[in-house]
């Protein structure tokens, strides 16, 4: 028997999955998710040619005209999903390429690591060529020899199936010399990281990638002007990439029209709920659709709990309270609050759990992954840790709560050379402005213990 | 007086040597990249897998073998948390730690893995079986709590899970 595996392996082994149905999912309504299958296997390149698969690189680049993609891209305003919601189309317009200007690089942010965000491992996972195809018509686009797919380590199963994915295109004609006849090159390699949230910042990815510390780098310049070793480099997310081909294949305007009247901004997104509601999960919605529309989806808070919270996209987005679940989450709209649509899944806060614990749990993240650069972020975000146990054991001295506020205002944008900080401080930010009462409730007892709690790090 | 002291003192190489198969796969790497350090981050997870960490005295043999300086192999591995720097267990639990996971059960589970194994965050089973560790956020958070043994990850893993998980890795 020594090659069973026990049950309790299987039950429990994590698959990342969609919530809906193939029979609700169209190429015109879904365009991120329309060819994923019910049973959840990947989506390999037999079955995604039958599905289009690659149509959209055959039609751009038998047009030979890079300047349209970016274009196209402009008009469609593809707004990043990573979580800063700049315009993929703009940004590509600015990539300098041209004269002297030698070929650079396509990178795709895969590390996704911001708590609470699941989503581009499932599009990994499940349709590595839709993945694959979006990163072609960028780097036509681009004018790049060469794609990193920057993968966090901890991602093993979509290394295996974007290497496989990456293996069938090349053996296709789809990546290599002269993709499918047009005399443009390009190919792409998977490169996984060693772990560290701060990877995923853009300069600091691209510092991984050649082998340094993980620490951003100053701007200007900008990757699109000297990235990967001094080249121009794009860099965006998955999801982002993703929506490029059924852009190029159907134009602009129907892609604006994904979103009805909802938002300006056009597209589908892939929201999420995870914490405690009855069904997590993921689904491909119009961009727009509201907090309570999502949170239906999700069957509602588990065990009939009260919703007293939620963050729209990640633990470096604002709090939100239920009194916004009726806004269409969308950048402009969510930014408005106070918060940031970040990552677009949400995690939600039941009426029992202590703000102060859950910022402390926050807090404890992002001063565990700072990459030790700046002071604010470096030595503020540990005190802020220190304050918010203190907090929490009912341990806080007068003056603790406006130290937390300067705190979070010294990590505020701009003050810092990334946006890890900010990060940490619109949580904290948010979390005072509206719960406030819950921190004052840890002031006014002597000081102890609490203050020696180490910040879990366990590095070995 | 104080003795002179060689970079090999500082960090020790003696004694180790690259196995001939991990030297031909950090070759490998190098081929994907413009510049050979690009593949210090897959060199020292080669040797990882081999050894289970990256003893100081694999440095300097990472470094000789991309041609590039020991000090700049060691930035390196000491920046990134799954780069191991100490000996661990066979095997790795890596507890996620992060806010969904904390919202739906995740100190009742690190209390019961700490039970379990009987050793904190950072700490090796005295059987030398497993190591365990937090980490960031699996992106699993549809699945939480949730928590890595070796290349696996499960979720969600209730405390009564534990045993029976456990047992799959000998
Ligand atoms: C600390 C930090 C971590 C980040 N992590 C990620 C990430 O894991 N994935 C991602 O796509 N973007 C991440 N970003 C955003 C990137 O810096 C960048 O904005 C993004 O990759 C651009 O792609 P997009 O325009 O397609 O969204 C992070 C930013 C910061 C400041
Ligand atoms: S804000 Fe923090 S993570 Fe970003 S560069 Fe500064 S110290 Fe590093
Ligand atoms: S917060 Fe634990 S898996 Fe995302």
């Amino acid at each position: 028997m020594s090659q069973s595996i026990p049950s309790q392996r299987q039950s429990t082994q994590y698959r990342s999955r969609l919530l809906q149905p193939e029979t609700e999912r169209s190429a015109d309504t879904h365009p991120l998710t329309w060819r994923l299958r019910d049973d959840g296997e990947a989506v390999w390149l037999d079955e995604y040619l039958r599905k289009d698969g690659y149509q959209s690189v055959r039609k751009a680049l038998n047009e030979g005209d890079p300047q349209a993609v970016i274009a196209n891209m402009k008009e469609a305003n593809v707004r990043g999903r990573g979580g800063a919601g700049f315009s993929a189309g703009l940004k590509w317009s600015l990539t300098l390429q041209g004269g002297d200007m030698p070929r650079g690089y396509l990178i795709c942010n895969a590390d996704e690591m911001e708590p609470g965000t699941f989503k581009d491992r499932l599009l990994m996972e499940q349709q590595p060529h839709l993945l694959i195809e979006g990163m072609i018509l960028g780097a036509y686009a681009n004018n790049s020899f060469y794609g990193y797919i920057f993968l966090r380590g901890e991602y093993v199963e979509s290394a295996r199936v974007l290497n496989r994915a990456i293996d069938e295109a090349r053996e296709a004609g789809w990546l290599g010399p002269d993709i499918n006849g047009s005399g443009f090159d390009f190919d792409i390699a998977v490169h996984t990281g060693a772990g560290r949230y701060i990877c995923g910042e853009e300069t600091a990815l691209i510092n991984s990638l050649e082998g340094k510390r993980a620490n951003p780098r100053a701007k200007p310049p900008f990757p699109g002007q000297s990235g990967a070793w001094g080249k121009p480099s794009v860099v965006n997310n998955v999801e982002t990439l993703c929506n490029v081909p059924a852009v190029i294949l159907n134009g602009a305007d129907w892609y604006q029209g994904l979103s009805g009247d909802r938002t300006k901004d056009g597209g589908t997104k892939l929201y999420g709920v995870s914490g405690p509601v009855e069904k997590p999960g993921l689904w491909e919605l119009p961009m727009g659709t509201t907090g309570a529309e999502i949170l239906e989806r999700a069957g509602g808070m588990r065990d009939n709990r009260q919703l007293k919270a939620w963050l729209p996209g990640g633990a470096s987005t604002g709090f939100l309270l239920p009194e916004h679940l009726d806004l269409p989450l969308d950048f402009d709209t969510v930014g408005k609050e106070g918060s940031r649509l970040g990552t677009g899944l949400l995690t939600v806060v039941p009426q029992e759990m202590s703000m102060v614990a859950l910022m402390r749990n926050l807090e404890e993240f992002f001063a565990r992954e700072s990459c030790g650069w700046c002071t604010p972020c470096r030595d503020g975000l540990p005190w802020t840790v220190k304050l918010l146990q203190a907090l929490e054991h009912g341990q806080g001295e007068e003056g603790d709560i406006e130290l937390l506020d300067k705190l979070a205002a010294d990590c505020g944008p701009g003050l810092t050379f990334c946006a890890h900080a900010p990060g940490a401080a619109m949580p904290l930010e948010t979390a005072l402005r509206h719960f406030r009462h819950e921190f004052e409730q840890g002031v006014g007892k002597p000081r102890g213990e609490a203050h020696e709690d180490p910040i879990p790090v366990g590095q070995v | 007086m104080a003795e002179p002291v060689s970079t090999s003192t500082l960090i020790g190489s003696d004694g180790f040597e690259l196995h001939p198969a991990d030297e031909t796969a950090i070759l490998e790497q190098l081929k994907h990249y413009e510049q050979p350090q690009a593949a210090c981050i897959d060199a020292l997870k080669i040797v990882q897998r081999r050894h289970g960490w990256v003893p100081d005295d694999a440095i300097p043999a990472i470094a000789r073998v991309l041609g590039i300086g020991p000090g700049a192999v060691e930035g390196v591995a000491t920046f990134y948390s799954l780069i191991f720097r100490q000996p661990v267990g066979r095997h790795v639990v890596l507890v996620c730690d992060s806010s969904s996971c904390f919202l739906t059960g995740f100190d009742e589970l690190k209390q019961a893995l700490v039970n379990e194994l009987g050793v904190d965050y950072g700490g090796t089973t005295s059987d030398n079986r497993f190591t365990l560790l937090p980490v960031c956020c699996l992106g699993a958070c549809d699945g939480a709590p949730a928590l890595m043994i070796d290349n696996d990850t499960y979720g969600p893993v209730t405390p009564d899970d534990l045993p029976r998980l456990l047992e799959g890795y000998p």
